[in-house]
């Protein structure tokens, strides 16, 4: 009884796609390489495509039950919507980013300020700039700005 | 040295966590984020103001000497990026 077959190229589709949506923000986000540019993910859903592609053919085969067709209709939406999640929080939602226009620019003095470090010490750029490291008077500092830890 | 609108508390268990020794400094009203025009309003988890990442190397004068302001947040700039720039500095 072919029709009785498990149509296993959409099953590996779906969990195809679930995988190249989840392993950028879990695995690839840490790799500079896979990071700057999703390509892995982007590859890892172009093969998804093919695996669904192929099971949706077999899926609408005339032979095939009607309950066959509906699952294999879900499945590949659901995975098409997951490709178009990827899209959305790596390349459109990233990028919803302030100008910053003005931003101290090159060759601009960066405007002095004072924060509370993690003991709750205020702490001046002016005197970062200004202490000895070992010693020695500091080349400079690197002022991280980031958004925060979730 | 890292800024954020983190409070002191939640830096430390950061630092605590990853193992960070550079000075983290705390901005909860986003002052001085403001003030660096950096502000990415309402994209706190609670919808509050945050900072969007960026990154300056500021020489021993105060003058900024290279600037990183990204256009996605997942892109930042590279360890071996920074460290060759600081290089530079004299």
């Amino acid at each position: 009884m072919q029709a009785q077959r498990c149509n296993w190229p959409i099953w590996a589709g779906l969990l195809l796609s679930v995988s190249a949506l989840l392993s950028y923000f879990f695995v690839f986000v840490w790799f500079p390489v896979t990071r700057d540019f999703p390509w892995a993910n982007l590859l890892l859903f172009g093969i998804a495509a093919v695996l669904l592609l192929v099971g949706v053919r077999r899926a609408f085969a005339p032979e095939r039950p009607r309950r066959s067709k509906i699952a294999g209709a879900v499945l590949a939406t659901l995975s098409v919507a997951m490709c178009g999640c990827f899209v959305f929080a790596t390349f459109i939602m990233a990028r919803r980013l302030p100008a910053s226009h003005n931003a101290p620019q090159l060759g601009q003095k960066a405007p002095d300020f004072s924060l509370s470090d993690t003991h709750g010490k205020p702490v001046s750029l002016a005197e970062i700039l200004s202490s000895p490291v070992n010693g020695k008077a500091p080349k400079g500092v690197l002022l991280v700005f980031y958004r925060g830890s979730w | 040295m890292a800024i954020s609108v983190d409070t002191p508390e939640i830096s430390r268990d950061l630092c605590q966590k990853a193992g960070y020794t550079y000075t983290f400094l705390s901005d909860p009203k986003a002052d001085v984020i403001r003030r660096y025009d950096l502000v990415h309003a309402g994209a706190g988890i609670n919808g509050q103001d945050i900072a969007r990442p960026a990154e300056f190397l500021v020489d021993s004068s105060g003058t900024v000497r290279w600037v990183n302001l990204t256009e996605n947040y997942w892109v930042r700039a590279r360890p071996d990026q920074i460290i060759a720039m600081a290089k530079a500095l004299r």
